[in-house]
């Protein structure tokens, strides 16, 4: 029995929107993920608790608002304290005020304990191929 | 004539009600003190007398259905892995099956949660964790050490499916009475809880009864067939919904202010009402029951006036000119009740207390179960979360049992329940119609909604007032 990757998906913080956490879910449901999607205005415990709870591979964290950097702030520091230490953290979308050299926000990200950062304009599609890579090593 | 005669043994008194299936009437009710610690037929056949004494035309009882509160009522244990999630669905499927729920324990049970689980005297123990395909490990840790503890507590195990298998040949290893049903939550945040509220009625009726000394009570009574307080839920149920071409009252609340709790019942979605607001957390049941065990007039007075200062006390007691109580005045009330629990007002003042402790219940019960909102302030504007239920457009709120029924103004309690401009963010009534359970008969219907819908739903109709 081939046994499906778990992935939790959302958007994080104050952050209302719902067209491109929509097509993640689509996307990743058909590169044979199974999809948690919590949806927009969520919290780091919502992510936590729903990767508890179904037992996630990776949180796939979303935001498009700017306000990304604050809202993801200490995530890793938290999934490691909830047990979660071995969920692979993604993040991607407009995660940082303003417009900032891209290499830069993915050091900082990356140094944050994120395992990879997507900047606007990624492709979904490719991102489900490296999150399968990433799982199955 | 055919008279059904319907049975509740509460905690204090065993209530009856005799209904004429052919004229589709109530005939009469009548009360008397549960002896659950002799002869719980003592207390009975008290009631029954006093019932043909009244209606000596009543004619021939032919059938009789009961349900039972009585020795402390069907006490459970619910274990999840998060707190918010799988232990509070597990928490919710006790209270929807009429449970108290004793002990919530969430992720992983340790020597400490379980002598707590073996010092309660607890009837069953609910064991949930993990969405289907989720977590496995905790809800087998959890299985492992209940298995080991050697409690003699029956335990349905609701949790992930992929591990029941394991959880199975745990459990069938050490002689314990188990049962593995669906999974309270499926999926993230979808709440499922009725397989497992059939067993928790099941275990109820074939074991639990004849535990607690009330099984002797089938002799005359037939099968005692749920907990009171589902029989409520389902008299709530019915009376919402309606049946078949009958028409229902709609989304409702049911109150019930006791001696020792509160239960609140909602018969509702509970849905935003406003497409700005956004649904958070587990999803609510349809007909949803909570219970306050610090909430109640008796009992649990003490607990009760903790809640609020003696200035706030002042906003719910009023008793004419005389109109503040004292603080030496509200030790010695409190006192008074606590220590004779089925103590009845004997002055204008001691029932101004009473009202005002039954205001306090209805007004804490109802914050405690209704859902709420809060502001999230974004760069598109305000948004709003909701947790739990909106109820603000709910259209009935029904007040039932002792307390409020006996209450010099029953309505004036319930109206603690709408909307305040102190408590804004909190999603209550803003229009409803108060009614009063006068007869005392709500358990009565729902357990005759069992056999007859139609007919209970049409006397629930006819007789709140």
């Amino acid at each position: 029995m081939v046994s499906l990757h778990t992935v939790v998906i959302g958007v994080i913080g104050a952050d209302v929107h719902a067209v491109g956490n929509k097509i993640i879910e689509h996307v990743l449901k058909e590169h044979g993920f199974n999809v948690v999607n919590i949806g927009v205005l969520s919290s780091q415990e919502d992510f936590i608790s729903a990767a508890i709870e179904t037992d996630a591979d990776a949180i796939l964290i979303s935001s498009l608002y700017g306000h990304g950097e604050m809202d993801c702030k200490y995530m890793k520091e938290n999934c490691v304290e909830a047990g979660l230490s071995h969920v692979k953290l993604y993040v991607g979308g407009n995660i940082v005020v303003g417009k900032q050299d891209f290499k830069d926000v993915e050091q900082r990200f990356k140094k944050m304990g994120f395992d990879r950062v997507y900047p606007p304009g990624s492709d979904i599609e490719e991102a489900a191929r490296q999150l399968k890579e990433d799982l199955e090593q | 004539m055919s008279v059904h005669l319907l049975v509740d043994f509460g905690s204090t008194y065993t209530k009856l009600t005799a209904v004429d299936m052919k004229k589709e009437r109530i005939v009469g009710t009548s009360r008397a003190m549960t002896t659950v610690k002799t002869d719980v037929l003592e207390g009975f056949n008290q009631a029954l007398e006093k019932l043909e004494k009244a209606h000596p035309r009543m004619g021939e009882i032919t059938t009789v259905s009961a349900c039972s509160s009585a020795a402390g009522g069907l006490k459970m244990a619910a274990i999840g892995l998060v707190e918010e999630l799988t232990a509070e669905a597990a928490k919710r499927a006790c209270l929807g099956a009429g449970a108290l729920v004793e002990h919530v324990f969430s992720h992983h049970l340790g020597k400490k949660e379980i002598k707590q689980l073996k010092q309660a005297d607890i009837d069953i123990i609910l064991l949930a964790g993990g969405t289907d395909g989720g977590n496995q490990e905790c809800i087998l840790h959890n299985a492992r050490k209940l298995a080991e503890a050697k409690l003699d507590v029956p335990i349905i195990v609701a949790g992930n499916k992929d591990a029941a298998d394991e959880i199975d040949a745990v459990l069938s290893e050490k002689n314990i009475e188990y049962y593995i049903v669906d999974n309270v939550m499926p999926k993230l945040k979808q709440l499922q809880v009725e397989a497992a509220k059939k067993v928790i009625r099941r275990i109820f009726i074939n074991k639990i009864i004849e535990g607690k000394g009330i099984k002797k009570a089938e002799e005359k009574t037939g099968e005692i067939i749920m907990p009171t307080p589902e029989a409520v839920l389902n008299a709530a149920e019915l009376l919402s919904k309606g049946h078949e071409d009958m028409e229902g009252f709609g989304d409702l609340i049911v109150i019930d202010v006791g001696g020792a709790t509160t239960d609140v019942h909602t018969i509702g979605q509970g849905v935003p009402k406003r497409a700005e607001v956004i649904l958070k957390g587990l999803q609510e049941p349809f007909a949803k029951r909570t219970v306050e065990g610090d909430l109640g007039v008796r009992h649990s007075a003490n607990a009760l006036v903790s809640l609020v200062s003696e200035y706030e006390f002042q906003k719910y007691y009023e008793n004419g000119e005389d109109e503040r109580a004292d603080e030496e005045m509200i030790e010695d009330a409190v006192k008074r009740r606590q220590e004779e629990v089925d103590y009845l007002p004997d002055s204008d003042e001691e029932k101004a207390f009473d009202q005002a402790l039954a205001r306090i219940c209805a007004d804490y019960s109802m914050s405690r179960h209704v859902g709420q909102v809060e502001v999230v302030y974004t760069p598109l504007g305000n948004m709003y979360y909701q947790t739990g239920k909106d109820l603000t457009e709910i259209e009935y709120v029904i007040g039932t049992g002792g307390v409020l029924i006996n209450a010099e103004d029953p309505k004036g309690i319930l109206e603690e329940v709408q909307h305040k401009s102190d408590k804004k963010l909190e999603l209550r009534p803003r229009d409803a119609e108060y009614l009063i359970d006068e007869l005392y008969i709500m358990a009565a219907m729902g357990l005759l909604a069992q056999k007859a819908p139609r007919l209970a739903l049409k006397l629930l109709k006819r007789h709140l007032k």
